[in-house]
């Protein structure tokens, strides 16, 4: 049964089916083969530029799908201020194709002026709960829309956490009327590496403000102690385990916009467009 | 020092020590899921600067590729968050670094790389009609205080290495044994529709274009071209010019 009371406001208007990231190599195929996917996700970042092929194909490929732009380069985790030019870009890229969805991370990913590219983890504490919620308030009210906030995936946690990570979402998405992107793959992967239990995770996460679900592979190494370590890869089909998990959770949630993400070893067109289609089975199932 | 600040130094620099009060389930050592974190930078970032520069890497070859784009991002981190930029300033860096001095060309090959990007992401621009050319070059009059704005997605490159040859050699188009790096040439990168493409341009043609795109007027960049090389042909040249639909706009000086 879905705990998301039917009538509630929606979080995105995407449509509750599922989507692919847009990569650059599948421009001109999208536009030939008109896909049958439910959206198409591209990085916010790709498309700060000023012309050129990639704002050619992303006005072209929007003419004709639901658009979600995901931010992986705010550093909203980050102990220094938000970087206003790149709000501002932000801001211009969404007033220019307007979005059903935007969305960023739990991270951090630049310090000072240094942009370090990856999604770093933060201590769960209050301190860093209020500035993290200070960011988000910042970035809505300049933005003037709604965000989708993800859960990481984490490879080290902090010996200062004075919380576990559902309860500072939960907290998060209470005081600054975020969303939540409800990342199964980062769910799996960080409870594989933080030896905790995947299923109790999702049950604790605010799971009626979710907007909008993620779905990758990941790739698998070992820690110190030689226990498994899962890195979250984005190179490979969607582990099965993970797909166990996204049906538990549609079975909590109903039926949710979900994005198979890919953004290394990137296959041809087609392959994705079949993974999305495994998504939407299990999404059919969660409607009925 | 705050937390961040050690852990973004200790990221990019792999003698120091892991970051103080990171905590694993089962006691491990968190040297090793640090590592992860360092490894993900880096390797993403040095991913970033072998997209934008295939030919340089060609050139030197994957592995010294990789360990001098590694230095570079720690010598030099990233200070832009789109990654398309990142490789704005690698050829001063790779003009300088020692290991690779002795290729005397290989800066400038770094140089129209990123110009090949930067054309390929330059702004729209619709070109000028035809006919506005037409009424404009017919009133003779006013021909000499013309001005012509070129493309947004217009570089020029002026090399004491023969650039546009070794990049041209990397498409499979010319055979790099008939090369010779030592030759001064002048690219012109533009974006034509949606492809990024270049010509070889003699060194006058170059001097004229760095002359329009300082913003000077056509007259005066025709007149220094030509007293640079009297058989600088400003005519055909500037219907080349409009042929590949490079200038955007034609106004009489003062307007």
């Amino acid at each position: 049964m879905s705990i998301v009371q039917p009538g509630a406001a929606p979080l995105t208007s995407l449509p509750l089916r599922a989507g692919i990231s847009l990569k650059s190599g599948h421009f001109q195929d999208v536009l030939d083969s008109q896909p049958d996917v439910g959206f198409f996700e591209a990085h916010a970042e790709n498309f700060m530029v000023d012309g050129g092929p990639f704002h050619h194909y992303l006005s072209r490929i929007r003419e004709s799908y639901p658009l979600s732009i995901h931010g992986v380069a705010l550093s909203i985790g980050s102990e220094t201020p938000l970087d206003i030019d790149h709000l501002n870009a932000l801001k211009r890229l969404l007033d220019r194709y307007q979005p059903e969805s935007f969305s960023e991370h739990l991270a951090w990913s630049s310090h000072g002026d240094i942009y370090l590219n990856d999604l770093l983890p933060v201590p769960y504490t209050q301190a860093v709960l209020e500035r993290v919620c200070e960011h988000i308030d910042q970035v809505q009210s300049h933005l003037k829309r709604r965000m989708l906030l993800e859960n990481p995936a984490t490879y080290v946690e902090f010996a200062a956490s004075t919380m576990c990570e559902a309860t500072f979402m939960t907290e998060v998405v209470q005081r600054t009327g975020c969303g939540l992107l409800l990342d199964v793959n980062n769910v799996y992967v960080s409870s594989v590496n933080h030896h905790r239990n995947p299923n109790a995770i999702i049950r604790a996460l605010p799971l009626a403000q979710v907007g909008e679900i993620h779905l990758a592979g990941f790739a698998e190494q070992i820690d110190g102690a030689g226990d498994r370590l899962l890195i979250d890869s984005h190179g490979s089909r969607v582990d099965q385990a993970v797909w166990d998990l996204y049906a538990f959770t549609l079975g909590l949630t109903g039926p949710v916009a979900t994005l198979l993400e890919r953004d290394n070893d990137v296959p041809l067109l087609p392959v994705l467009v079949a993974e999305a289609a495994i998504a939407e089975g299990l999404l059919a199932k969660a409607a009925s | 020092m705050s937390e961040q600040a050690y852990f973004s130094s200790a990221l990019l620099d792999p003698t120091l020590s892991v970051p103080a009060g990171l905590s694993t389930w089962n006691g491990s050592d968190p040297a090793s899921r640090f590592s992860v974190y360092r490894n993900n930078v880096v390797v993403s970032l040095i991913d970033a600067l072998a997209d934008t520069f295939p030919v340089t890497q060609q050139l030197v070859g994957e592995e010294f590729f990789r360990a001098m784009a590694c230095v570079f991002i720690q010598t030099n981190p990233a200070k832009t968050r789109v990654l398309t930029w990142m490789g704005a300033s690698f050829a001063d860096f790779v003009e300088t670094f020692p290991p690779a001095t002795s290729l005397t060309y290989l800066s400038d090959v770094v140089r129209l790389e990123m110009l090949r990007v930067r054309a390929y992401h330059a702004a729209d621009a619709h070109p000028v009609e035809l006919q506005i050319f037409g009424q404009a070059l017919a009133d003779l009059d006013a021909l000499a205080g013309l001005k012509l704005r070129l493309h947004p997605s217009v570089h020029l490159l002026q090399s004491q290495h023969a650039v546009w040859s070794l990049w041209t050699a990397h498409q499979g188009i010319l055979s790099i044994e008939r090369v010779d790096p030592e030759l001064a040439q002048t690219a012109l990168v533009f974006r034509h529709d949606l492809v990024v493409e270049m010509l070889n341009l003699s060194m006058v043609q170059g001097h004229f274009v760095r002359l329009l795109l300082a913003g000077e007027g056509l007259a005066l960049a025709a007149d220094a071209a030509v007293e640079n090389d009297p058989l600088f042909e400003l005519g055909s040249f500037l219907a080349q010019l409009i042929r590949l639909q490079l200038i955007t706009s034609i106004s009489s000086k003062g307007n």
